[in-house]
C-alpha cells in the first residue's frame, strides 16, 4: 500500500509562539519528500503533528491509502518516526536493539531474521553488531535507529533531521539507504536544516517562521525560480533573521 | 612579526593505548579562518581539546598564541575563546545576561565587562535589545550573541563549531561576514565542521582520519590534487569521501 498526507491550513501555537502558520502540503506516496528549513522553522512541530503526538491548533491532516481516503487509524501499524535524538539504549548492543524492537513489533522469528540480516548488510553494521549503542558513532547510532524504524517494515516513514551532525560520509551512505527504502514504494518525509540535502528528494516543501516558502520537485523549482540552490530561495523569499 | 596563532608539532594524544591523535602537525596563521574536518572520531575534537588547554599533549608540542603547556595550559585558555551553534548560551536568560554570565565566568571586573559587551555588541552590529530572552531570539541573532559571549575576554584565537549549522540563509550569510571581518581584526579563526559549504568558505582546510593529518591546503587546491583530470569539477564533499575512504584501503 502506498500512503499519502496532505495538510491544510495547519496552525498550531506553543506557548507564546506560533509554530506553524498555515501549512498546506501534499506529500507524495512512494518518494522521499523532504521539509527543508533552518531550525525554528517549525519542520519538528510539523512532523509531530503529522504522527498524531500533537493536535493542531487549527487545520487538517488527512491521510490516504492507494489514492483513497483513509483514517488515521488505518494508516498508524505502519508508521514509523525517529525523533531527532532516537531513544536508544546505550548499554544494549546493535544486535540486541533489532531484537528488542522486533519483540516491541511482534515480528515473527523468521521475519526477523531475515530484516536483521538484511538491514545490517546495507548500513554495513555487520561488524559492529555487537557494540554497545552508547559506544557507537554518531553517524552509526542514526543508521541504528533508522534500522529499528525499518525493521517494522513500514509505509510511512518520519524522520526528523537524521543526517544532523553527521560526518559527509555516513551522511552519504544515510541517503543511498534512504534510496533503498523507497525503492519499495515507502513514503518517506524527512526534515533536514541542510540545503544541499533536497537535492535528494523527489519533492521538498520549503518552510521558514512557519510558512511554506516553495514545494515541488527540486530540479523543476530550480528551474522556475531560476535559482542554482535552495539558499538563494530563503535570501530571496525568507526573513532577515 | 608576531607568533603563529596556532603552531603544532608532532602533536601525539593518547587514551590508555588508544592513539587519539597521532603526530599531528599544522601551523595556523594570525588572520586565518582555517577549516578542521574529519570524519566523526576521527580526533577533531581531541585535537581542539588541546588547543583550547583542555587536555595536555602526551608528546610533541603545541603552542597558541605564543603560548606553551608549561603552566598546564592555563595562560592558553585565556587567550582562547569556543562557541559551539548548539550549547553556548542559556535560553532562559537574557541577551545581557548571557553576555554578563560569560564575563564573569571568565572573572571581569564589571566595568571592563561593560566596556566589552560595547565594543563586541558595536563590532558585531547586534541590533536586538539586550533584554530579550535567548530562547525568543530568532537563529541568526543567536549565534552573533554567542560569538560576543565566547569573546568577552577578548581571546586572540577563537574555536567556531559548526556556527552556522541549522541558521537560515540570511543569518548565515551575515554570520560569515562577520567571521571574515574578526580575522581582519587579526584574530585567529578555527572552524570544525561536518558541512562542506561552510568548509568552502575557510581559507585552507585540514582534513583528520584516525588521528592523523591527511591532507590540508585550500578548498580549490585540495580539489584539484583530489581530482586532477581536467573539468571534473568535484565538491569538496566528494574530495573529503575520497580522501578519507582513499585512506581506510
Amino acid at each position: 500500500m502506498s500512503v499519502g498526507v496532505e495538510t491544510s491550513g495547519l496552525r498550531k501555537r506553543l506557548k507564546a509562539n506560533e509554530a506553524l502558520s498555515g501549512v498546506t502540503l501534499s506529500f507524495e506516496p512512494g518518494v522521499l519528500n523532504g521539509v527543508i528549513g533552518p531550525d525554528g522553522a517549525g519542520k519538528t512541530t510539523l512532523l509531530r503533528v503529522l504522527i498524531g503526538l500533537l493536535a493542531p491548533t487549527e487545520g487538517t491532516v488527512a491521510y490516504s491509502v492507494d489514492g483513497r481516503p483513509a483514517g488515521f487509524d488505518a494508516i498508524r501499524p505502519g508508521m514509523a518516526y525517529m525523533p531527532q535524538q532516537p531513544s536508544l539504549y546505550p548499554d544494549l548492543s546493535v544486535r540486541e536493539h533489532l531484537e528488542f524492537f522486533a519483540d516491541l513489533y511482534r515480528l515473527p522469528a523468521a521475519v526477523y531474521r531475515e530484516r536483521s540480516e538484511e538491514l545490517l548488510r546495507v548500513t554495513r553494521l555487520e561488524r559492529f553488531q555487537d557494540r554497545r549503542a552508547g559506544r557507537l558513532s554518531g553517524g552509526m547510532y542514526k543508521k541504528l535507529g533508522l534500522m529499528c524504524a525499518l525493521l517494522q517494515s513500514p509505509s510511512l516513514m518520519l524522520l526528523d533531521e537524521p543526517t544532523n551532525g553527521v560526518d559527509p560520509i555516513s551522511r552519504r551512505e544515510f541517503w543511498e539507504l534512504l534510496g533503498r527504502v523507497t525503492a519499495r514504494k515507502v513514503t518517506v518525509i524527512i526534515s533536514t536544516a541542510y540545503m544541499e540535502e533536497a537535492d535528494r528528494c523527489a519533492r521538498v516543501h520549503l518552510l521558514e517562521a512557519g510558512k511554506v516558502l516553495a514545494s515541488g520537485a527540486p530540479a523543476e523549482l530550480k528551474r522556475e525560480r531560476g535559482i542554482k540552490g535552495f539558499a538563494e530561495l530563503f535570501l530571496r523569499l525568507g526573513g532577515a533573521a | 612579526m608576531s607568533a603563529p596563532g596556532v603552531e603544532v608539532s608532532e602533536l601525539v594524544v593518547r587514551f590508555g593505548d588508544f592513539t587519539a591523535v597521532d603526530r599531528v602537525s599544522f601551523t595556523v596563521e594570525r588572520g586565518e579562518v582555517f577549516g578542521f574536518l574529519g570524519a566523526n572520531g576521527a580526533g577533531k575534537t581531541t585535537t581542539i581539546r588541546v588547543l583550547c588547554g583542555l587536555l595536555l599533549p602526551t608528546s610533541g608540542s603545541a603552542r597558541v598564541a605564543g603560548l606553551d603547556f608549561s603552566d598546564g595550559g592555563k595562560a592558553i585558555k585565556s587567550k582562547v575563546g569556543y562557541m559551539s551553534q548548539k550549547f553556548t548560551l542559556y535560553p532562559d536568560l537574557t541577551a545581557g545576561e548571557n553576555l554578563a554570565f560569560a564575563a564573569g565566568l571568565r572573572k571581569l571586573d564589571p566595568g571592563l565587562a561593560r566596556e566589552r559587551t560595547r565594543e563586541l555588541l558595536d563590532f558585531i552590529g547586534f541590533t536586538p535589545a539586550l533584554t530579550v530572552l535567548v530562547r525568543d531570539l530568532p537563529g541568526g541573532f543567536k549565534q552573533e550573541l554567542a560569538l560576543a559571549a565566547a569573546m568577552m575576554h577578548a581571546p586572540e584565537v577563537v574555536f567556531l563549531d559548526e556556527p552556522t549549522s541549522g541558521v537560515a540563509p540570511a543569518g548565515r550569510v551575515r554570520f560569515w561576514e562577520l567571521i571574515y571581518k574578526l580575522a581582519g581584526a587579526g584574530k585567529t579563526v578555527l572552524v570544525t565542521t561536518h558541512y562542506m559549504d561552510e568548509a568552502e568558505r575557510c581559507g585552507r582546510v585540514a582534513l583528520m582520519r584516525a588521528g592523523k593529518l591527511i591532507a590540508l591546503d585550500s578548498p580549490a587546491a585540495l580539489k584539484r590534487e583530489a581530482f586532477p583530470k581536467p573539468g571534473a569539477a568535484p565538491s569538496l564533499e566528494d574530495v573529503f569521501v575520497k580522501l578519507v575512504e582513499g585512506a581506510d584501503r
